[in-house]
């Protein structure tokens, strides 16, 4: 039997929930952006009525004024955000234990087993759409369909505000036509390759030989095949299962660009020290660190190195950043943002082999320093102690204590 | 939209019950006018479009009158009319 999956779409949440807080902006253009005075002068959301002025999400924050000078801009509330994703995904629990989120803003839903229970999938689609606009005063969209690919895909159909439905029977007439860069995993580049084969729509991509597209995209051109067919069978994940966590990171924009390695060494120990922190806190020691760096021109890029023992120090982590950094970087232009990121995660209560020509004893000690040191934190805040590396430009200090990262959709095969 | 309406925080004087649900039995408004409730009629999460925000719901009859009470995560606010 085919399955019931749902997925549900808060549209445009960010500006949706700051026009719930605030009725008097509610018929003006209304945009949620960063701090353009730190740097994160970016649109990251923004309501129906700026979309018509042609404001787009990811534009700076001057770009999307010259298109809309009314436009009123807010800064992001994280807390609330937080709250309302909190209390949409208790409205869906409601319904089933299988609920994946897709970010802060999305989710999956797989109702087959609830349909005897609350009717058919359509049904339950509505009922969450009138619950959230009740109980929270803000709409979704909601896909319906027998994957998870084709429910995405419907949850973008009709917005705001609506339910739709893609069935085995109306697919090929309601997904086909749609363009290729729709599906998922279609970013800027599979679309421009896809394009330069004569392929635009994902109809035509379905009907493309899988051997061709497996020539021209490896392994993800079966998937985009399977996707784009439909034939995607990935489960969604049980409540208990989503939060085993698959790596720590933190990154940053800097208030100012990052000129040298002392600059770089500063920002690499203030995120290192909150995501070994975090890694503490999970009981997680990382096999890998990954470094990701941006420069002043945008340009982009991540490196990684396996580590040669599993850590959770900030110090070691930093280091290793720092050697990625001198390998792979000459500083041809300042930088803008950097990140650091603990992956390859093992629980920390995994035995290790003991080094023979490696004081295991120090290292035993540094790691009693940090915890010492998170304790201070726990107790007296972030600022109550830190290195004295940022000492050297303490205006780079104030950045990032830990509860200031932000939640992005992670990627679609968790489970592999 | 909603002109007439305004969100405020209020202090509530409430009863909290054996099986640890509230009861809210008097509305204080900051200017120190205190009105008692005579009766919670309805309890359900909901948002309030008028006044911005959301939260548990209480519908309570003040005299004649009914009117909504939000307890937003901890903190209460009623929609109040302005003139």
């Amino acid at each position: 039997m085919d399955r019931s999956i749902l997925h549900v779409d808060m549209n445009a949440c960010y500006a949706s929930i700051e026009c719930l807080y605030d009725p008097s902006i509610r018929d003006k253009p209304v945009a949620v952006g960063g701090d353009a005075e730190a740097r994160h002068g970016i649109i990251l959301a923004k309501n129906q009525i700026a979309k018509k002025y042609g404001v787009t999400t990811g534009e700076a924050l001057w770009q999307a004024k010259q298109k809309c000078p009314q436009l009123v801009i807010i800064k992001p509330h994280y807390d609330r955000y937080l709250r309302f994703s909190a209390l949409a995904r208790q409205i869906y629990g409601s319904y089933t234990d299988q609920v994946e989120s897709f970010g802060l803003d999305e989710c999956w839903l797989d109702v087959s087993g609830s349909v005897h229970l609350f009717g058919e999938a359509a049904v339950i689609a509505e009922e969450i759409r009138e619950r959230v606009k009740r109980e929270l005063g803000i709409t979704v969209s909601v896909g319906v369909s027998y994957n998870k690919v084709f429910a995405k895909l419907g949850s973008d159909l009709k917005k705001p505000d609506a339910v739709s439905v893609l069935t085995r029977d109306n697919y090929r007439d309601k997904v086909w036509p749609l363009p290729a860069s729709d599906l998922l995993y279609v970013g800027r580049a599979t679309t421009r390759k896809l394009y330069n084969h004569g392929i635009e729509t994902i109809g035509q991509l379905a009907k493309t030989d899988p051997e061709l597209l497996q020539a021209w995209f490896g392994k993800v051109g079966m998937i985009l095949y399977w996707f784009a067919n439909g034939l995607d069978n990935s489960p969604v994940m049980s409540v208990g299962d989503e939060t085993i966590i698959k790596s720590i990171g933190n990154s940053t924009t800097t208030p100012r660009d990052l000129m040298n390695e002392l600059d770089a060494k500063i920002v690499f120990y203030m995120l290192a020290e909150s995501v070994a922190e975090r890694m503490r806190d999970h009981g997680f020691l990382a096999k890998t660190v990954q470094i990701s760096v941006r420069d002043n021109g945008l340009f982009w890029f991540q490196k990684q190195m396996k580590l040669d023992e599993p850590t959770c120090l900030a110090s070691e982590l930093c280091d290793t950043a720092m050697e990625l950094l001198r390998i792979s970087y000459r500083w041809q232009n300042p930088l803008r943002s950097i990140g650091i990121r603990g992956c390859d995660l093992i629980p920390a209560t995994t035995p290790k082999q003991l080094k023979l020509f490696e004081d295991e004893a120090e290292r035993e000690k540094l790691e009693q320093l940090e915890r010492a040191v998170d304790d201070i934190r726990r107790r007296f805040g972030h600022y109550a102690i830190y290195r004295a590396v940022v000492e050297f430009d303490p205006t780079l200090k104030h950045i990032n204590p830990k509860e200031d990262h932000t939640i992005h959709p992670i990627g679609y095969f968790k489970a592999n | 939209m909603a002109k007439d309406v305004k969100k405020e925080y209020v202090s509530i004087l409430a009863q909290i019950n054996v099986d640890g649900t509230i009861q809210p039995l008097r509305v204080l408004l900051e200017d120190g006018r205190k009105y008692d409730i005579d009766e919670v009629k309805d309890k359900c999460r909901a948002a309030s479009l008028r006044a911005g925000g959301c939260g548990i719901r209480y519908t309570i009859r003040i005299g004649a009158r009914d009117t909504y009470l939000f307890d937003e995560d901890g903190r209460w606010f009623v929609e109040l009319r302005v003139s």
